[in-house]
């Protein structure tokens, strides 16, 4: 009979004691193993989120806030940039149709711009380009391959579409959109109290996103033109100062309101005679008539203007048949809240990212390193908090091992008086009561670990429906560096429950050891 | 077989005096031989019985067991060397309630060196009438059958020396001689020294050799 065998015994005959240490234990390592596993799919979602492409650009502020309407569609967005910026990372054709390629084009892959602001429900809108999904990742898979998006339901919307739409898995679920319902989007936030729905400009699902694990699962992707074309998103036009020859015109007009109110002035006062009167009368047909020519010079000027001013979007899709009739907004009017820069290697990032932080336009963020210190920084020290509590339990679960194990020596002290009378030496008794202590740590921590990873299974589809990060139910916790050695935590826990047995075990063990045989003998069972 | 030679244990007092309860100049049991030790209670027999099995040292003399000196050896060795060469059955069975009587009769081989023999504990337990009780806990046994498995348990190991402390104490008057005859057959068969303690008169007439611890804790040899 092996001394685990006698020690497995002694934990039956004290049943009730033993499962509810071995409970109390269980419950803290199923805390320790939902806390573990969803800290890491929730910093691999965090990761993942920030991955697929190297700098976002923005106007400048913080950084902070950038990141988080950008990538985590959270708080409020900053300024816009302007569109001439955004063209400097494209190529483009310019108003005579000649492709040009602008000034930081030749390090870009690609160039997906954002513009925020609006909300459909609860869930932010971001008018962007087919880019996006076509060319973008976001995150990688074990095997260090990048995760593309892809489509539960219908396919990416494309450029020409302009009221093409594309819905997060969590957003479709939610709000109910499938592809080919129409909804309109809000301007504003939902939490902005002067936010209001643009009814007329409804836009149509062509697709819903497969559940990616990030922010963009609860969002609403909507064409860029689209997005332009609502009414109050095209930017002012600035009115610039009047020319020479407007303001010749503008002189002349003056004059001749001033002469034709001073001869009307005249004629109510009666001081013109009949014949005074007819002259004036000839000179106001000859004022309206100048008006008339005048006025008819400015509206030519304008046409002009408006004509040199036709956009030429990089992003392609000028084809005014397949636009639902409408016209794309003019460049001066354009403007985007952040681009999305995957650069061609990863030596321009650097490069790009001093250059236009150096200018005033804009600034330029790496996004992982900001998403690395948000979690970090907030995120990450919720987590260790919620751990460090997790992992408290766990020892005060041991501390009731110790106490249940050391209140229970003085019955068992008999029991132990038999087996050295038997020849079992103190180390054996002292071994057997540890024994004692590392199965009901073991027993206690494994059906934890099934506690917790049920509970994980059981919550997955709330957790999945709430937040797009899918976990699955045998999922380990993602590996950690121990001393070089990149193991899941959840393979150290049990190790570590050994640990935490030997040392609660300890006391009521060298309370075995120091039993008095004789004594413990001659007391009456 | 069994040596006792000038033993001397006293308890210290609180006061620092010492209480002597145990005196004796020499007590001798020869291999295979059963005898009987009476005393009034108090006497020093049990403690007499814990210094034989090396349970308690005694202050002075020598406890030799098989030619070996048990007192002389650390108190590691001296439990493995109980647990090899000893057998004890105590006057309240002592069996441990969490194991079945299979499991308390194995309980006496797993601190000794030699292999545990579930086959030896079947055939134990057969031999003392059980064999249709191994997998019952002691609650679920009677007292009689309690104490036929803690023979069973002591003669586990194969010992050269069985020390039986008042065994038949919480036996009904009707079952004390089966036990007594179970003890003294089995003794004899695997030819083990035998050292019962007991109250009971009708059993001393059935010893040759009765020994009594007296008050002041000399051996008097008697022949009954």
């Amino acid at each position: 009979m092996s001394l685990w065998k006698i020690a497995w015994r002694s934990i039956q005959q004290r049943s009730l004691s033993s499962l509810l240490t071995g409970l109390s234990i269980a419950l803290g390592t199923a805390l320790v193993i939902i806390v573990l596993v969803v800290h890491g799919v929730v910093a691999e979602s965090f990761r993942d989120a920030a991955q697929g492409y190297h700098l976002i650009l923005g106007a400048k502020g913080g950084k902070l806030q950038l990141t988080l309407n950008t990538v985590f569609h959270l708080s409020q967005p900053i300024e816009n940039v302007p569109y001439s910026f955004y063209k400097e990372f494209t190529e483009y054709k310019d108003a005579q149709g000649k492709p040009t390629r602008g000034k930081y084009a030749s390090a870009v892959e690609v160039a997906v711009p954002y513009c925020l602001g609006d909300s459909y429900q609860e869930f932010r809108v971001v008018g962007t380009t087919p880019d996006l999904f076509n060319k973008l990742s976001y995150g990688t898979y074990a095997d260090g391959k990048p995760k593309f998006y892809e489509f539960s339901q219908g396919k990416n919307f494309v450029a020409n579409d302009f009221r093409g739409a594309v819905i997060g898995a969590v957003a479709a679920k939610k709000t109910g959109l499938d592809v080919g319902d129409r909804f309109p989007i809000t301007h504003g936030l939902a939490e902005d109290e002067d936010s209001h729905v643009h009814e007329e400009d409804a836009f149509h699902v062509v697709g819903v996103l497969k559940p990616t694990g990030t922010p963009n699962d609860r969002a609403v992707f909507v064409n860029i033109e689209g997005f332009y074309l609502i009414a109050d998103h095209a930017k002012p036009v600035e009115t610039e100062p009047p020319s020479t020859k407007d303001r010749d015109h503008q002189e002349q007009t003056s004059r001749l309101q001033a002469v034709d109110m001073m001869l009307a002035r005249l004629i109510a006062d009666g001081d013109l005679d009949r014949e005074a009167i007819d002259e004036v009368k000839k000179v106001e047909s000859l004022i309206g008539e100048m008006r008339k020519a005048f006025a008819s010079q400015l509206d030519d000027a304008a046409q002009d203007v408006a004509q040199e001013e036709e956009p030429s979007s990089p992003s392609g899709g000028e084809n005014p048949d397949a636009k639902g009739g409408l016209a794309p907004l003019p460049e001066n009017q354009r403007e985007v809240t952040s681009v999305l820069l995957l650069l061609k290697n990863d030596v321009f990032s650097q490069i790009l990212h001093n250059k236009i932080n150096e200018g005033n336009v804009a600034q330029a963020v790496y996004p992982s390193r900001e998403v690395a210190q948000l979690f970090e920084g907030i995120v990450g020290h919720v987590q260790t908090i919620l751990l460090i509590l997790a992992i408290l339990v766990v020892i005060v679960a041991g501390v009731g091992v110790m106490v249940s194990m050391y209140n229970s020596m003085s019955d068992r002290s008999r029991e132990i008086g038999i087996m050295r009378a038997l020849g079992a030496g103190r180390v054996t008794v002292m071994t057997i009561v540890l024994f004692e202590a590392i199965l009901l740590a073991v027993l206690g921590g494994a059906v934890g670990v099934i506690i917790g990873h049920t509970s994980i299974g059981a919550f997955a589809s709330v957790i999945a429906d709430n937040t797009g990060v899918t976990i699955n139910f045998l999922e380990l916790a993602p590996a950690t560096n121990f001393g070089g050695w990149w193991i899941s935590p959840e393979l150290v826990l049990i190790p570590a429950l050994i640990l935490l047995a030997v040392l609660v075990g300890f006391l009521p063990a060298v309370v075995a050891y120091r039993t008095d045989v004789s004594r413990a003998l001659s007391h009456s069972p | 077989m069994l040596l006792l030679k000038n033993i001397y244990k006293a308890y210290c007092e609180p006061d620092g005096t010492q209480l002597p309860i145990l005196k004796i100049a020499e007590f001798r049991v020869d291999r295979g031989e059963q005898m009987l030790l009476v005393g009034r209670s108090g006497s020093g027999k049990t403690t007499l019985l814990h210094v034989i099995a090396g349970i308690s040292k005694p202050d002075e003399g020598i406890v030799e067991i098989a030619g070996r000196d048990i007192t002389k050896l650390s108190e590691a060795v001296r439990d493995r060397f109980r647990a090899d060469k000893m057998g004890y059955v105590f006057q309240t069975f002592n069996l441990l309630p969490g194991f079945s009587a299979l499991e308390n009769v194995l309980l006496g081989m797993a601190f000794t060196r030699n292999a545990v023999s579930v086959d030896r504990a079947r055939e134990l337990l057969k031999r003392v009438g059980l064999e249709h009780r191994l997998s019952h806990r002691p609650n679920a046994l009677s007292v009689g059958e309690q104490q036929r498995v803690a023979v069973a348990r002591a003669l586990a190991n194969k010992p050269q020396l069985l020390l039986a402390d008042e065994p038949t104490a919480n036996v009904d008057a009707g079952h004390q001689q089966q036990i007594v005859d179970l003890i003294r057959e089995t003794c004899r068969e695997e030819e083990v020294a035998l050292v019962m303690v007991t109250h009971t008169a009708e059993i001393c007439a059935q010893f040759d050799r009765v020994d009594e611890l007296s008050n002041i804790n000399l051996i008097e040899h008697s022949v009954a």
